[in-house]
């Protein structure tokens, strides 16, 4: 018997290498645990059957292009749509042998932070179905963390990896924006979306990293890694310098529990050789999210538009004309949140308004760089919660935007400096995973990985949710 | 009250790159619809750009062509609208960094020389072909159905802008004219109106003689050739004038030409205010042109411009509408160059490289000039015949002067009178008739005497020589 539940891609790997199971034995492992859970979790969208490759089985969330498969970015509008081709994401993975086990749950276009935005119905977290699995990538780290897949790739445009990482109990990365390729990624704000791993262990996120990352020729925003991917096998921090920036740690709506657990984890890195110290990040925190709610809704509304009913996709039913058509299409196939964005972003690009909203905005984004920037020059790491919260009740914010939006005030700051980001479980609030967020300079990802994998040895959180175990 | 007219243009030219600006698809705008498309330019989800460097290279030598700064870093950016011609929703263009900036192009005329200014020239991409079906004539108006053909969508297209310094419709004509042999030359765009791979709009407005004030303009499109665009300006001036002088206002429009019809009074359309809502396009990173190419390097590619060359055939003294004429073709200014050296007059150089050498569809690049040059001299020497010969074949391999100077017409006067005088005792009769007045009977005796030398006779020294014994 494979103990999905339990088994790391790792070890899966290592059960491949010897031989102890087959490729297929191990997807249909997986299979079966989607069978048996996800019908009360719905983290996948799409399975698939065919095992592709003789690897580690892995989900994508459903705005990774997969040729052939439906991707929907869980928009009714993309209903049915087949892709001609593979993301360069997917591409790697079939490269590197690894099987799909299907496509997971999101926020509508990856817009929303519980997963309830899902043109398809939500997805529920696996510590608790009466709880939201954080959002957008909510299906991938719901499927991790009950064993439905050993690993997924992620997108995070404003802290769509990290915060429902947090929420599941799983690790996940932001990379470095333009490491990994978004190239056939279905996009939601070009200049932030980033594709990342999601797994129970953050040598698992080093090793699928590893796999999709460098650059791309398809993507002109990519670059090489100045580094290859190390596997951290470190037990210790001694050496790095982390700093705690008072803005991210004591923010408005941070829970107690919350606050208390990832203190612990920084009072162990302490004890594994780190050096902890407060600092200040006095503008980003405050600017963050309002600049990141400019600049993401404005490049959103520039990449719906192509969802015209025209050539692909949904399209409004009834003879009329163009006007008529565009309008019925998008009214009816879009759901509430891409329409809010789209209109909001309308109005920050619009004549006349473009230089207060979305100019100032890129100009504020300098700013937040500058400042994280500054602080790497005396720390190599910063740290503070992922979420301010654990995982929220279904229907608990849907009916408030903004609220919302403030799940995303801890992990948006670093995202607009463009910068890597690891989300590690580090305790239980109220029975609910809490999740540590780690953030280094660009391409650090080889010191997050090293940090992140010293603090989860220490730590010894269980990631089996424990109504599962 | 004088008026001079105020006019800009915007003239749009398909690149002829292999591959389309964003994708690899092959450019075939021409061929069966919607077979050069690919997810990218078909939009698809989460497909990206990757920009052309061939088409960069193509338009940075256009901007030298035309004198304008390259720019050290150029952005594009989204330009939003809704359109099925246009399937991402937004076309990638460039907005306020371009690649090529304040630039000039001489332009000589009949009052002299006036310097143009280029404000820009900068890279997009097109947009895909919509036909209208089931209406009349293609229009959207009463039609049933519309088609896209993608075929077109994506391909490089540069946009060149210029200053408000065209003061005449004359001016305009010949503004299109010199830059669009300008990119011929360049061997960047084929520029031809008919296929769409040249389209332009003007932008016409008056004033006072002599003010500075700009007024406001209208904009004029779909003219179908350069010569229609003139008439058109001529027209809009003086409908713009008249209105001033009535006291009346010229309203901010597009006239909607009908390519179809020159006559077709323009469609009239307000001009609605769009907004295109332009960002920095985030799926491409800056353009640093000086970073992948040197700029002395590029230059060097380019070809002597038509502009320049115009500006020598002018010094050498010919009008403008034979250098003109002339300039249409690089080869037909170097034969040109290559008879002058030779030794023949501007004028009776320019004449025979327009008139005979066109006339025997003769291809100047192929000519030996200066075989051909020795032939030119002795044009009064030799029979019509050879030297008409001697021009057709002188785009052959091997031609030589000597075979046709051979023929060299006889006309020594002490080798025809023998022939002249035996052939008017033969002809007492029509002397005497000429004697009594019919002057007419000249040709005659000319043709009688050519006919009895086998044509070898040169005829202007015959004539001489016949009237100074005809008229004793």
């Amino acid at each position: 018997m494979i103990d999905t539940l339990r088994l790391t891609a790792e070890e899966a790997a290592g059960l491949l290498e010897l031989g102890d199971v087959s490729a297929t034995e191990l997807h249909a492992a997986y299979r079966a645990a989607i069978d048996e859970r996800d019908p009360e979790l719905h983290a996948f969208l799409t399975t698939v059957d065919q095992v592709e490759g003789e690897g580690v089985p892995i989900a994508f969330k459903d705005l990774i292009s997969t040729r052939g498969i439906e991707t929907t970015a869980a928009s009714k509008i993309l209903a049915g749509y087949k892709p001609l081709f593979d993301a360069t994401v997917a591409t790697r993975c079939k490269e590197a042998g690894l099987p799909l086990l299907g496509k997971t749950n999101m926020d509508e276009f990856a817009m929303g932070s519980s997963t309830e935005n899902s043109g398809y119905g939500p997805t529920r977290n696996p510590w608790d179905p009466e709880r939201v699995p954080g959002g957008s990538s909510g299906g991938s780290t719901a499927a991790v963390a009950a064993g439905l897949a050993p690993w997924a790739l992620g997108s995070d445009t404003g802290g769509s990896i990290k915060q429902p990482a947090a929420l599941c109990g799983v690790v996940g990365l932001r990379p470095t924006y333009g490491t990994v390729s978004r190239y056939g990624i279905v996009a939601f704000a070009s200049s932030l979306d980033q594709i990342g791993p999601i797994a129970k262990t953050v040598r698992d996120c080093a090793r699928l990293y590893r796999i999709v990352s460098g650059r791309d020729p398809c993507d002109s925003t990519t670059v090489d890694l100045p580094q290859a991917v190390e596997l951290p096998e470190a037990e210790d921090l001694r050496g790095l310098k982390i700093g705690v920036p008072k803005e991210l740690n004591e923010a408005d709506g941070i829970e107690a529990g919350v606050g208390e657990q990832v203190a612990g984890a920084l009072e162990l890195a302490r004890e594994l050789g780190a050096e902890i110290e407060e600092c200040s990040l006095p503008r980003s925190v405050d600017y963050g999210l309002p600049c990141y709610y400019l600049i993401a809704p404005s490049e959103a509304s520039s990449n719906l538009a192509r969802y015209d009913g025209v050539r692909y996709g949904y399209r409004a039913a009834g003879d009329t004309d163009l006007r008529e058509l565009y309008a019925r299409t998008r009214d009816e196939g879009f759901g509430d949140e891409p329409k809010r964005r789209i209109m909001l972003g309308t109005y920050a690009l619009s004549a006349g308004y473009y230089e207060a909203f979305y100019g100032q905005a890129q100009k504020v984004r300098t700013l937040i760089k500058r400042e994280h920037d500054a602080l790497f020059e005396r720390f190599d790491l910063l740290a503070s919660p992922t979420s301010p919260t654990v995982a929220f009740r279904l229907g608990e914010r849907t009916q408030n935007p903004l609220a919302m939006y403030l799940a995303d005030v801890l992990t948006i700051p670093s995202n607009m400096a463009g910068l890597p980001g690891l989300s590690v479980p580090c305790g239980l609030s109220e029975g609910l995973p809490v999740g540590l967020q780690l953030i280094g300079p660009q391409f650090s990802e080889n010191t997050l990985f090293r940090a992140g994998h010293a603090l989860e040895g220490a730590l010894g959180f269980d990631f089996v949710p424990e109504r599962l175990r | 009250m004088t008026w001079e007219a105020v006019i800009g243009l915007e003239i749009h030219v398909h690149l002829k790159t292999r591959t389309k600006m964003f994708c690899r698809c092959a450019v075939g705008a021409l061929d069966d619809p919607n077979t050069r498309t690919c997810p990218i330019c078909l939009a698809h989800p989460g497909t990206l750009p990757v920009p052309n460097k061939r088409a960069i290279e193509m338009t940075m030598r256009l901007g030298l062509a035309l004198g304008c700064e390259i720019a050290e870093r150029a952005i594009f950016h989204r330009k939003n609208y809704f359109y099925p011609d246009n399937p991402k929703g937004y076309q990638i263009s460039q907005y306020d960094e371009p690649l090529c900036l304040n630039g000039r192009l001489r332009l000589p005329g009949p009052d002299g020389w006036a310097e143009i200014g280029i404000t820009r020239a900068h890279l997009e991409e097109d947009a895909a072909k919509t036909l209208h079906v089931g209406g009349a004539e293609g229009r959207i108006h009463g039609a049933t159905a519309s088609l896209i053909d993608f075929n077109r969508a994506g391909t490089p297209l540069v946009e060149i802008v210029t200053e408000p310094d065209i003061r005449t419709a004359e001016q305009a004509r010949r503004f299109l004219q010199l830059l669009r042999q300008t990119v011929v030359e360049l061997g960047i765009s084929d520029a031809e109106m008919e296929k769409g791979s040249l389209r332009f709009d003007v932008n016409v407005s008056v004033r006072p003689a002599g003010a500075d004030e700009l007024r406001t303009r209208t904009e004029l499109k779909n003219m179908n050739s350069f010569a229609f665009a003139a008439r058109g300006i001529e027209r809009e001036i003086e409908r713009q004038v008249a209105l001033y002088e009535s006291g009346g206002q010229v309203e901010q429009e597009t006239l909607h030409f009908d390519p179809n019809r020159e006559d077709a009074p323009p469609l009239r359309s307000k001009e609605e205010a769009q907004d295109y809502r332009y960002f920095p396009e985030p799926d491409l990173v800056p353009v640093e042109p000086l970073l992948e190419w040197s700029l002395d390097e590029l230059k060097a590619t380019l070809p002597e411009l038509p502009a320049a060359r115009l500006e020598r055939l002018l010094a050498a003294g010919l009008e403008l509408r034979d250098a003109e004429a002339l300039n249409t073709e690089h080869a037909r200014v170097s034969l040109f160059e290559t008879l002058r050296e030779a030794g023949i007059e501007p004028k009776p150089a320019a004449t025979f490289v327009l008139n005979d050498v066109t006339r025997h569809e003769v291809d100047p690049a192929r000519v030996n000039g200066a075989e051909l040059a020795k032939v030119l001299r002795e044009r009064d020497e030799i029979p019509r015949e050879a030297f008409d010969a001697a021009v057709a074949a002188s785009a052959g391999d091997g031609f030589s002067a000597d075979e046709y100077l051979q023929e060299r017409t006889v006309a020594d006067a002490s080798a025809l009178d023998p022939v002249i005088d035996r052939i008017l005792s033969e002809n007492a009769e029509q002397v005497e008739a000429y004697r009594a007045g019919k002057k007419g009977l000249l040709g005659f005796f000319v043709g009688l005497v050519m006919r009895e030398t086998g044509g070898k006779a040169n005829p202007k020294v015959v004539s001489e020589r016949l009237l100074e014994k005809l008229e004793i």
